[in-house]
């Protein structure tokens, strides 16, 4: 819950964005964050909604331990933690 | 005992020479303060999972303990909110809540019990399926809000949505700053500064601890999560109790600002109000627990739904639940390994205390990765 998860805006409608977390496509709120989103930008998602567009030059070493993390074998907690963030944003299974 | 990855020494990081470089300052820094254990403390699960996953231990100075706080959200959900949202769901209405809550053990069982009791507890990713949901029906449905800052925006924002009639929030949220001056006032902490957690303060700003630096005189840093930035964010820590400079300093500037993210903390104090609670094990929090201001008294569901708490109580609590030392390993007094249940009678699949069942649990975490494993990995990196 703490470490959220970046990825790339795809699309912006509204308030919801579409955003790609390594090729999972997934809706993303962005009613909390305080600046413009566009398409191309990162943003840092907690459970569904975006907290922060993530500077441009910042992003390679945001993304990093993330990819570290992936990396790994499924049954690594943090990674588990990770993937559960990617495939569950803004999925409308309930 | 404990069950390790045995990958984990393959682990490769961005840079090596850094990291080495990082660790030989903490060394020569933690040496200038000269004493025989110096006590720092990050108050997040992530910081733990980080520290323990890379071996970040095994890099550190000896002398150096670096103690994880009341930062698992799970964890600290106290056992009288875990009832409530039990006593809701064997009530009959509908729960819905975060996959993490459902193990945690209630004062005679968990969301999970209750579920396989027959009640509908539904696990959702986002406070946002739980809306979806509650619009697909016609019948009642409280989502169990847990969290810090970071999830109580996101409910905050749920709430501000014009949600539909038939969905309640029973927040159980919690606000970090205020425990970081519990931990502080403890007589018997052994903390000297505090690693605050990057993301939380991504939504608070720094300028938060700013009081509690001044009231306690103890230094704050603000630090991200890769292996490097805690590295980092340690270095700064000791410079500062090595100093005798009490001060806040932002190493996770990429995430955090002074003044936070205002359009989110807008929203959090037009939604929720702080006051008073315990955190399960720790201690009475004055401004620890968020809760919804009288506006949305209408989706409260403490206000909307009549919780009845005295049939829980016809159980006795197991009495494994007695030895669990969960309070003192949150309050940074005790550690897993002090314990007489840690990986023999409590394991991840049959917790007794609320720090085995998260991913964020210091027990669970420990559990995983050890808390002082070899050197290797990451520590054998830094002390070739």
């Amino acid at each position: 819950m703490c470490l959220g998860v970046p990825g790339k805006v795809i699309d912006v409608q509204g308030s919801v964005a579409t955003v790609d977390f390594w090729g999972v496509r997934r809706q993303v709120r962005l009613d909390v964050v305080d600046e413009p989103v566009e398409p191309g930008d990162y943003i840092l998602n907690h459970v569904g909604y975006a907290i922060r567009r993530i500077p441009t030059g910042e992003i390679e070493a945001t993304l990093a331990l993330y990819e570290e993390l992936l990396a790994r074998a499924d049954a690594d907690l943090m990674a588990a933690d990770i993937r559960g963030e990617i495939q569950g944003v803004g999925d409308d299974r309930a | 005992m404990t069950v390790r990855d045995p990958g984990l020494t393959e682990l490769k990081f961005r840079d090596p020479g850094r990291a080495r470089a990082l660790a030989g300052t903490l060394a020569r820094v933690v040496g200038d303060i000269g004493r025989d254990r110096v006590s720092v403390m990050h108050v997040c699960g992530s910081h733990e999972q980080a520290i323990a996953r890379f071996g970040l231990r095994a890099a550190l100075p000896r002398t150096l303990d670096v103690i994880m706080g009341p930062g698992c959200p799970v964890c600290i959900t106290d056992v009288p909110e875990v009832d409530e949202g039990v006593a809701l769901a064997r009530q009959g209405v509908r729960v819905a809540t975060y996959g993490d809550m459902l193990k945690v053990p209630g004062t005679s069982m968990s969301l999970a019990d209750a579920q396989a009791e027959g009640a509908r507890v539904e696990v959702v990713y986002s406070v946002a399926q739980a809306v979806d949901a509650a619009r697909r029906s016609d019948e009642p449905l409280v989502f169990f809000a847990t969290g810090f800052e970071t999830t109580a925006v996101a409910t905050a924002a749920a709430v501000l949505q014009d949600p539909p009639p038939n969905f309640f929030v029973l927040s159980a949220h919690k606000y970090i700053p205020p425990v970081m001056e519990i931990v502080a006032e403890m007589p018997e902490t052994r903390v000297e500064g505090f690693l605050a957690a990057g993301h939380a303060a991504t939504i608070t700003g720094w300028g938060v601890f700013e009081p509690l630096v001044a009231r306690h005189r103890l230094p704050v840093v603000v630090a991200g999560f890769e292996p490097l930035d805690i590295l980092a964010g340690l270095v700064k820590l000791a410079e500062l109790i090595r100093d005798g400079r009490p001060s806040v300093e932002n190493m996770f500037p990429r995430c955090v600002t002074k003044e936070g993210n205002l359009r989110a903390q807008e929203r959090l104090w037009r939604v929720f109000r702080p006051i008073g609670g315990r955190w399960r094990g720790i201690a009475h929090v004055p401004n620890g627990n968020l809760r919804l201001r009288d506006e949305w008294a209408h989706l409260d569901a403490r206000r909307q739904f009549d919780i009845d708490l005295h049939r829980l109580c016809d159980h006795a609590p197991p009495a494994l639940v007695e030895a669990c030392l969960c309070g003192d390993i949150m309050a940074g007094i005790k550690a897993p390994t002090d314990c007489g249940l840690f990986g023999r009678q409590c394991v991840p699949g049959a917790p007794v205390g609320a720090c085995m069942v998260s991913s964020e649990g210091t027990c669970r975490i420990w559990y995983q990765y050890g808390g002082h494993p070899e050197l290797g990995g990451y520590g054998a990196v830094c002390a070739r």
